[in-house]
């Protein structure tokens, strides 16, 4: 079960990392989704999947049982998941705002900034 | 109950300011006003923190009444002290500048609300004492940068923040994923935490990734050697005022997180992570004064220096000891302040010569002279010439490498600042020696807000240079609580901190 767990995880890892190294810019961004999912399974294991009695603490005690399951790493990965879900919208905005006014998504074509005061750009001298 | 939770208030303040400035979303200068009394705010409760630290000792706040490890935890020693109070002067000094250089569009783009919510972000990586909050702090700082980068909308601005964002989320990825291992052998993520239950484990693979992780995902923030390219690529976009408060606070913050990571959980003392470390410094100094030593654009000289000078700070973390730590501190608060204040001459320039470019511009010595003493005050502080800052600073790192025998990188830093120097003359001869290149039918003179913040922040590295005593003996405390973090410790954890099973 662990190992299943692991070649998943390293799966899709490898997934994002292949869809980064695109050049296009939505696949990188894609990407970028695919490895965070990745890193969040990363922080649920890390978290060690052994039990899965709900951790609730019942009436007169004030601790969790012994053998129920770990809840801090849901709340890890749900404060990762919402602050992913903001940054990954932002960039897509900013994807859209590149296409519309630079024209392109090919990362190769994307050197805009790079020619603000380029020393090879004689032209400009 | 004022007083109590020292720690809380350089975070809620610039928090509270941010919101109050988002409701006068419609009234630029309503904006403008609240703004700068939040950045006047911002660095009373700073320096009012660093009062605290220095009479009390470490200061600490936990949230939801939980006790650590339990809870989320605030805490300030002297470093994350002084860092704040940097960034509180910082914020005030370019709020400042801003008043004359932040376009309309840009305020009714939402200028200041982003900003303060940046400097929230930064306050609040420098005082939190949990792993993963830490986390949360940089993506707040994050997603505020992205959006003061992008907030001119040109072309070359949304290039820019497309390889910043995407380089930086990759690196926070990273730092998670780093988290998340460190969380799977220890099982808590408070550091003060961290640092009594990782003395007692075993060494192991999981271990040495994740500390390979954090110095990846900290080195693409602060823009280690080699892995600082998208540094030059994006900050010389943004206008002036958002660049300067960028080249000097946002990469210092993975400079520290390094600094507090590395002396508190992790050891410096394993020689594998010495000797990496140790050559990403080398490499971090050389390939930034090169970048630099190649380029034409005001800008995009200063942005490859703050690589180079990145690589000094790391030198001081490379050799661990109390003496090149605390040199490595002096450096960052002189740093911060010495290339902050480049980039806002480097916009007094602009507005001078109207171009960035050094091959165009010219003429600045006959027509302002005052300017040109403004800008020899940090340029020969950041080439590390007495009595400046600068110096000092340098003097303290490469003497503790000395000290420990490593003399190439004592003798790459010396070359190193040969480099800066060379740069800082190129500027000096194109723009303020030279003739002229294009006639310029009006001379636009500078604003007073631009002179008073560059003249303010000249004065501090002025000060910082003559009276280095006080500043000097209080990193080298600093250093002394990074060796030995027990009183951080003891003041997270209470007086006898247990190993729980």
């Amino acid at each position: 079960m662990n190992l299943l767990y692991a070649f998943a995880i390293a799966a899709i890892a490898g997934c994002g990392v292949y869809m980064i190294l695109s050049r296009h810019v939505v696949r990188i961004i894609l990407g970028v989704s695919v490895l965070s999912i990745a890193v969040n399974l990363v922080i649920f294991y890390a978290g060690r999947i052994v039990s899965q009695v709900p951790p609730v603490i019942p009436g007169g005690e004030n601790a969790l049982a012994a053998e129920a399951a770990n809840p801090l790493p849901q709340a890890l990965i749900l404060t990762a998941i919402v602050i992913g879900f903001a940054l990954t919208a932002y960039v897509a905005a900013l994807a859209l705002q590149i296409q519309r006014s630079i024209g392109t998504l090919d990362n190769a074509e994307l050197d805009v900034a790079e020619r603000l005061g380029t020393p090879f750009d004689e032209d400009r001298a | 109950m004022l007083t109590d939770n020292m720690v809380l208030w350089p975070v809620l303040v610039p928090i509270a300011t941010a919101a109050l400035a988002a409701v006068f979303w419609d009234r630029p200068k309503a904006q403008r006003a609240v703004s700068l009394t939040g950045t006047v705010a911002t660095f009373a409760a700073s320096l009012a923190l660093l009062y605290a630290v220095l009479s009390d000792g470490a200061q600490t706040a936990y949230f939801g009444g939980w006790s650590a490890p339990f809870g989320i935890v605030f805490a300030a020693d002297r470093l994350g002290a002084a860092m704040a109070a940097i960034t509180g002067l910082m914020a005030f000094a370019t709020i400042l500048y801003g008043l004359a250089d932040v376009r309309k569009r840009e305020e009714r783009a939402g200028f200041h609300p982003l900003f303060h919510g940046m400097i929230a972000g930064v306050m609040g990586a420098f005082l939190t004492g949990d792993i993963f909050n830490l986390y949360v702090w940089f993506e707040i700082m994050l997603i505020t940068a992205m959006g003061l980068l992008a907030i001119g909308r040109t072309r070359a601005q949304l290039d820019g923040v497309l390889k910043y964002a995407v380089l930086n989320l990759f690196s926070t990825l990273l730092f998670l994923m780093a988290v998340a291992l460190l969380y799977g052998v220890t099982g808590t993520l408070n550091m003060a935490d961290l640092a009594v239950v990782m003395p007692t484990l075993e060494p192991s693979i999981t271990l040495t990734v994740s500390a390979m992780l954090f110095l990846c995902g900290f080195g693409i923030k602060a823009g280690y050697f080699p892995l600082f390219f998208w540094l030059p690529a994006s900050y010389h976009t943004a206008s002036v005022t958002v660049s300067a408060i960028f080249a000097g606070l946002l990469t210092k913050v993975g400079v520290y997180a390094c600094f507090r990571v590395f002396t508190l959980i992790f050891s410096m003392d394993d020689p594998g992570l010495r000797m990496i470390v140790a050559w990403m410094a080398a490499g971090t100094m050389l390939f930034g004064v090169f970048g630099a030593a190649v380029q034409w654009d005001v800008r995009r000289i200063l942005a490859f220096h703050i690589v180079s000078q990145i690589g000094y700070m790391l030198m001081g973390l490379a050799l661990a000891t109390p003496a090149a730590l605390a040199g490595g501190i002096f450096y960052i608060v002189h740093h911060i302040v010495v290339k902050a204040n480049l980039f806002l001459i480097a916009g007094a320039i602009h507005r001078a010569s109207g171009t960035f470019d050094l091959r165009k511009s010219g003429g600045l010595m006959k027509r302002t002279p005052w300017l040109a003493v403004l800008f020899l005050i940090p340029a020969l502080s950041l080439g590390g010439i007495p009595p400046m800052s600068g110096f000092w600073a340098k003097f303290m790192v490469i003497d503790a490498s000395l000290e420990d025998g490593a003399w190439w990188l004592a003798g790459t830093a010396l070359f190193v600042g040969i480099l800066t120097l060379y740069s800082m003359s190129k500027i000096w001869t194109e723009a303020f020696w030279k003739d002229p290149v294009l006639p310029r039918t009006t001379a636009r003179s500078i604003p007073a807000p631009m002179i008073a913040a560059i003249t303010l922040l000249a004065a501090i590295t002025v000060t910082i240079g003559i009276y280095a005593e006080p500043f000097v003996a209080f990193s080298q405390q600093a250093g002394a609580e990074l060796v030995d973090p027990s009183a951080y410790v003891r003041a997270v954890l209470g007086e006898n901190p247990q190993v729980r099973p």
